[in-house]
């Protein structure tokens, strides 16, 4: 049996019971207070009946003062709240959850809810006793230059933007000159007022002249990334242009190589390289740039011209997504041809005509011109006569299929992102950044859309998504301020997004590594790299301190100064387990602090009760759990283990991206340990928990026992 | 409100956020982990505007309080934020790089000694509507605004609350957190540069006479809807039809209600289309014999929110119509809508039955200070025209999405900060 005996010297551990919120109600304070001081070395103990209010804080600190307490338990409300007044710095500080998870949902005065509040203090000082304050990673001579890769409007303007803040910016672009595709348009669709009348491509030309007034800013032109290596605040650049190389650092990156038109070749269907009167949109804006040429000419003397849009896009066989752009550049350049060409008939053939918000006033503008024809229907085919070119269309609005004679047809393509791989990262897990779906880099689009998972590498622009030369201006300068923000981070050793602001960071024991590679390819983000045996090679300003390969790690040679191996064990040792006779079965539940341990938050606020048998604890992510906490609770006595963490699969919620999949699929690794210990599948269970789901919770808990109690205790119990 | 130290320096000037919804959470964290200093004010109880109101984000069909939860995180261990909630601006003074705002909270009848324990709202005899339901439900006067509330604190709608001559509550609190006489109080801070992120508010319904909003329960917007489909709403998730808690067995979503239109709004809002496919989604999932139906005039799902439209397009129950619905009808036992269109296919007029009717209306901006955010016709905040030191982000400038709105704003923090000082 486990005492509280602490076998640590020089602890000075103050316990501070707050009994307000009805947890004075639910637990007998003084048989508690009676345990703790019992079985333990001498800690102080002292309840308070409100904590959190000036006098319970005073408390604190004139212990702190007097007696040198260092390490703070407070047994209160759930640490998502109050986090500002129980900040003692320099101090551990643990808090235990006597409201929400416990005096909120267990029966009150009952002896089992006595146990579990016995056993939550012991795992709190177990773990108090076992974690240290986090040393943060701070190298010498951080570099806080900004390297961006891609000279077109999203990273002129990431470039412009930095450098307004006084950072030295170095923009590379593979072409002879600065621009892009922005600077390819002959005239722009209007997104802003006014929305009648097309614009000057200006825009592009003007950034680039700003760009010339700072002397922050050096620019490269023919020029490539040959490599790029290290992590956020020095990584290694090498910057190829023609037979040279230069060398130079920077603290971030930001990708912003844009995008690349969908190959029309592809575009059999639609006629394309079949007849010369069939072009696609691209082409045809070069043709309307070009206007000396005879085509140009041509022009003017057509009577009909269809575009048809989404032409491999919205479509399996081609682009599943949408471009965004192609309907607003069909009504700019309908605009165009219709300037030129007073006679043509232009016909529009759509699926749905999407311009969105303010631009729906363009297309309003361009619906008042009576030779501008809006079909909405389904393009079959195009027959191609010596002469012209028929179109077409079934599923019309009017029920019917048409047929139009068309002199040029114009195919409005998709964009496809450009290969992110240019970045020629000398990564482990590879040279450019991971996508979540066709090609785009990126992670959790929604609520955090410039995230990729490499840590000081942001995108912007087409590469990203699908944009606008106004929504490329705005992302340009959102990623700027994202890699401002990670050079500030990393200068202050503290992680950026989603733990922004932690210090403590990843520590390996390596001579006790055993070259297995589990870290390193399971790494989310990539920290890792490695040498020729195998070796990790830790990078840890390109961590995000998930703790994912210290739950790989089958050595156990990975922990943070705050939460190790050794701690979460020593947690799991300090619960008392009864024994079989007793009938009161222990399960463990590794809990995601992310959003399963929200969720048991608001179960409490809901007043859903469920069963004292259970042992929280919570992790970084569930994907850091660690084979071997499994097999020490099962050694111990544990009946039972729950892992829930969040959802995963295609649209993941798991804030590390690949936690909860690796949970899935380390599963079977898992049973093979059971079997090994001739024990029931059943003793492990996963469940994956969305953070408004708390009403499962009562419900997945007594599932679970009730599935342990058909199979019966542990046979390791006090063994 | 916070007691969270102040840890300015002497030269930082924080830059000042107004409107804590997306725009404007995105704003204050993106700000303060650059290590800048900021002020975030809103003038609700709590942080997260209408997201925090959203059962699920489209096309993941993920919670909202997954992502609220993070920046809510990243304000609890950020020294760098200070916030106000149940405050307004009163008045600007000074200029760009030193501008001194006067704020005003409203009487704080619970203050920080709030432990949100919930004793004052069990024995609070007053009923009030639920702002965060939409008036669907009530809450008692005390209140705490919702289950992920930030700040976590119980709340007196002092409007509503009977005052002295009551006090039930100052008896049940143990905390002497409750002050009845509590009056507003005004503060004088110093900014840097001032981001309004004030949002929208749905184009008013009432104003679709043919559609018969407000002649029945049963026809709601999509914003209500939201709060159907929500866990912590008024059915606690089930989409049921008001008018007698039944489960609807077909439900017609009406698009553009009142956008795309010359009498209402002449603009798209962009993601009324995104909104309802979810949430015919939702419903249908939800109900194995429930039938969906979404009339619209162009389907606008941009970008690679694509394959949900294709899901959508494949679901045997949920069914698209092309036209743009005429008149809504409610029977005469209540319970039953009927629907005018024209059936553009067939050309002919046609008149279906629906349990419930969701209309889906525009955006509107919310705009607190029309003397300094120069707008365009409509009302949206003409970013690049505001007096120096003034941005705007979010559904302030234009109708967007939740991504949209954050990518946005992260820029224009960059922009505020610089005015406010910062440097590398």
């Amino acid at each position: 049996m486990n005492s509280l005996a602490m076998e640590k010297d020089q602890k000075n551990i103050g316990i501070y019971i707050c009994t307000g919120c009805s947890i004075g109600d639910s637990i007998d304070i003084d048989t508690l207070k009676n345990r703790i001081c019992s079985d333990n070395i001498p800690v102080k103990c002292i309840d308070h009946p409100f904590l959190c209010s000036e006098e319970g804080c005073e408390l604190i600190h004139r212990d702190i003062n007097a007696q040198q307490i260092d390490h703070i338990i407070i047994a209160a409300c759930s640490p998502r709240v109050n986090q500002d007044i129980f900040n003692f710095s320099g101090k551990i500080v643990e808090r235990v959850n006597f409201r929400e998870q416990l005096s909120w949902c267990m029966k009150p005065k009952n002896e089992d809810t006595q146990l579990l509040a016995e056993d939550m203090i012991r795992m709190s000082m177990a773990k108090a006793t076992s974690v240290s304050i986090p040393q943060p990673y701070i190298k010498n001579h951080l570099n806080s230059d900004i390297l961006i890769l891609g000279g077109g409007i999203s990273g002129i303007t990431s470039a412009l933007e930095a450098a307004k803040a006084g950072y030295q910016v170095y923009l590379v672009e593979k072409e002879n000159k600065l621009g892009g595709w922005a600077s390819k348009w002959s005239s722009l669709f209007p997104e802003e007022y006014p929305y009648d009348i097309l614009k000057k491509p200006e825009i592009v030309d003007t950034k680039i002249r700003e760009l010339e007034k700072y002397q922050n800013i050096h620019i490269f032109l023919e020029s490539t990334l040959e490599s790029v290596s290290g992590e956020p605040g020095q990584f290694e650049i090498s910057i190829r242009n023609n037979q040279t190389n230069h060398q130079l650092k920077a603290g971030v990156i930001i990708l912003a190589t844009g995008w690349k038109p969908y190959d029309a070749s592809r575009l059999n269907d639609y006629g394309y390289e079949r007849s010369q009167e069939i072009i696609t949109q691209i082409e045809f804006e070069e043709l309307l740039n070009k206007q000396a040429i005879n085509q140009y000419e041509d022009l003017k003397k057509m009577s009909s011209i269809v575009f048809i849009q989404c032409a491999g896009s919205r479509d399996e066989k081609h682009l599943p997504y949408c471009s965004n752009t192609c309907c607003p550049t069909t009504l700019k350049q309908a605009r165009q041809l219709r300037d030129i060409n007073k006679a043509a008939n232009v016909y529009i053939i759509y699926k749905d005509l999407r311009t969105p918000g303010k631009a729906e006033f363009f297309y309003q503008e361009l619906q008042k011109d009576e030779q501008i024809f809006f079909t909405k229907g389904d393009l079959r085919q195009i027959d191609i006569n010596d002469k012209s070119l028929n179109v077409i269309v079934d599923n019309t609005l009017l029920g019917e299929s048409i047929k139009i004679n068309a002199d040029l047809v114009i195919l409005a393509t998709g964009m496809t992102p450009s290969d992110s791989s240019e970045l020629n990262l000398e990564y482990r897990q590879g040279k450019g950044l991971p996508d979540l779906k066709y090609g785009f880099p990126d992670s959790h689009f929604i609520c955090f859309p410039y995230e990729t998972r490499r840590t000081g590498i942001y995108s912007a622009g087409c590469i990203r998504s699908p944009q606008t030369i106004q929504m490329c201006i705005e992302d340009g300068t959102g990623a700027a301020l994202k890699a401002i923000q990670c050079i500030e981070s990393t200068k202050r050793g503290e992680s950026v997004h989603p733990r922004s602001g932690d210090k403590s960071y990843p520590v390996l024991y390596l001579p006790r590594c055993t070259d297995c590679k589990r870290c390193t390819e399971e790494c989310p983000f990539g920290a890792y790299d490695e040498n020729e045996k195998g070796t990790p090679l830790p990078n840890p300003a390109r961590c995000r301190r998930c703790g994912i390969c210290m739950g790989s790690c089958p050595e156990r040679i990975i922990n943070f100064d705050d939460y190790s191996i050794q701690a979460v064990s020593s947690m799991i040792k300090a619960v008392n387990i009864p024994d079989e006779f007793e009938g009161k079965p222990r399960i463990l539940v590794f809990i995601c602090e992310n959003d399963a341990y929200p969720a048991f938050d608001m179960t409490g606020l809901k007043r859903l009760e469920y069963s004292p048998f259970i042992r929280i604890i919570p992790v970084r992510c569930i994907g850091s759990v660690n084979k071997v906490w499994l097999s020490d609770a099962l050694s111990h006595g544990y009946d039972g283990i729950l892992q829930i963490g969040c959802k995963p699969g295609e649209d993941y919620q798991c804030h590390f991206i690949t936690g909860s999949e690796l949970t899935k699929t380390r599963g079977e690794n898992i049973q093979e340990t059971l079997r090994t210990m001739m024990l029931e599948p059943e003793r492990i269970r996963t469940e994956f928990l969305e953070i408004n789901e708390y009403e499962r919770i009562p419900d997945i808990i007594s599932d679970y026992l009730h599935t342990i109690e058909t199979i019966g205790p542990n046979p390791f119990k006090g063994m | 409100m916070d007691n969270k130290p102040d840890t300015y320096t002497n030269n930082q000037i924080p830059i000042l956020i107004i409107g804590g919804g997306m725009a404007g959470l995105t704003a204050a964290v993106e700000a303060a982990e650059t290590g800048h200093s900021v002020i975030l004010v809103e003038k609700l109880p709590y942080l997260g505007g209408r997201v925090a109101k959203l059962s699920r984000y489209f096309p993941k069909m993920c919670p909202p309080y997954c992502g609220l939860e993070i920046n809510f995180r990243r304000i609890r261990t950020n020294p760098r934020i200070k916030i106000y909630t149940s405050t307004t601006i009163k008045g600007i003074s000074g200029e760009s790089g030193n501008f001194n705002v006067t704020l005003c909270t409203e009487p704080q009848l619970i203050n920080n000694r709030c432990t949100s324990c919930g004793e004052c709202a069990k024995v609070c005899p007053v009923d009030r509507p639920d702002e965060f339901n939409y008036g669907m439900t009530t809450t008692r006067a005390a209140y705490l605004p919702h289950d992920l509330a930030f700040p976590f604190r119980y709340v007196i709608d002092h409007l509503n609350c009977k005052g002295t001559s009551c006090g039930l509550c100052l008896e049940a609190c143990d905390y002497q957190a409750i002050n009845l006489t509590a009056e507003e109080t005004k503060k004088i801070v110093k900014a840097g540069s001032i981001i309004f992120t004030t949002g929208w508010k749905p184009y008013d319904p009432l104003n679709l006479q043919d559609l018969s909003f407000g002649k029945s329960p049963d026809i709601i917007t999509s914003l209500m809807m939201e709060r159907l489909g929500a866990p912590n709403g008024p059915t606690q998730g089930r989409i049921l039809r008001l008018s007698d808690n039944k489960i609807p067995n077909s439900i017609a979503f009406i698009q553009c209600a009142g956008s795309r239109d010359e009498n209402h709004l002449p603009y798209c809002s962009g993601v009324c289309c995104s909104a309802s496919l979810k949430q015919a989604l939702h419903y249908v999932e939800q109900n194995p014999d429930g039938e969906a139906t979404i009339f619209y005039i162009d389907l606008r799902v941009t970008g690679r929110n694509e394959d949900f439209l294709t899901k959508i397009i494949q679901h045997p129950r949920i069914h698209l119509i092309r036209c743009k619905v005429a008149s809504a009808e409610i029977s005469p036992d209540n319970h039953v809508i009927f629907l005018d269109y024209e059936d553009s296919l067939s050309g002919f007029k046609k008149r279906s039955a629906f349990d419930m009717i969701i209309l889906a209306t525009g955006i509107i901006p919310e705009n607190i200070d029309p003397i300094t955010i120069i707008t365009d016709n409509f009302g949206f905040a003409k970013s690049n025209a505001l007096p120096e030191g003034f941005y705007s982000a979010g559904c302030l400038n234009k109708p967007m999405d939740v991504a949209s709105s954050i990518k946005e704003s992260t820029g224009i923090t960059l922009k505020a900060l610089r005015t406010a000082g910062f440097k590398a």
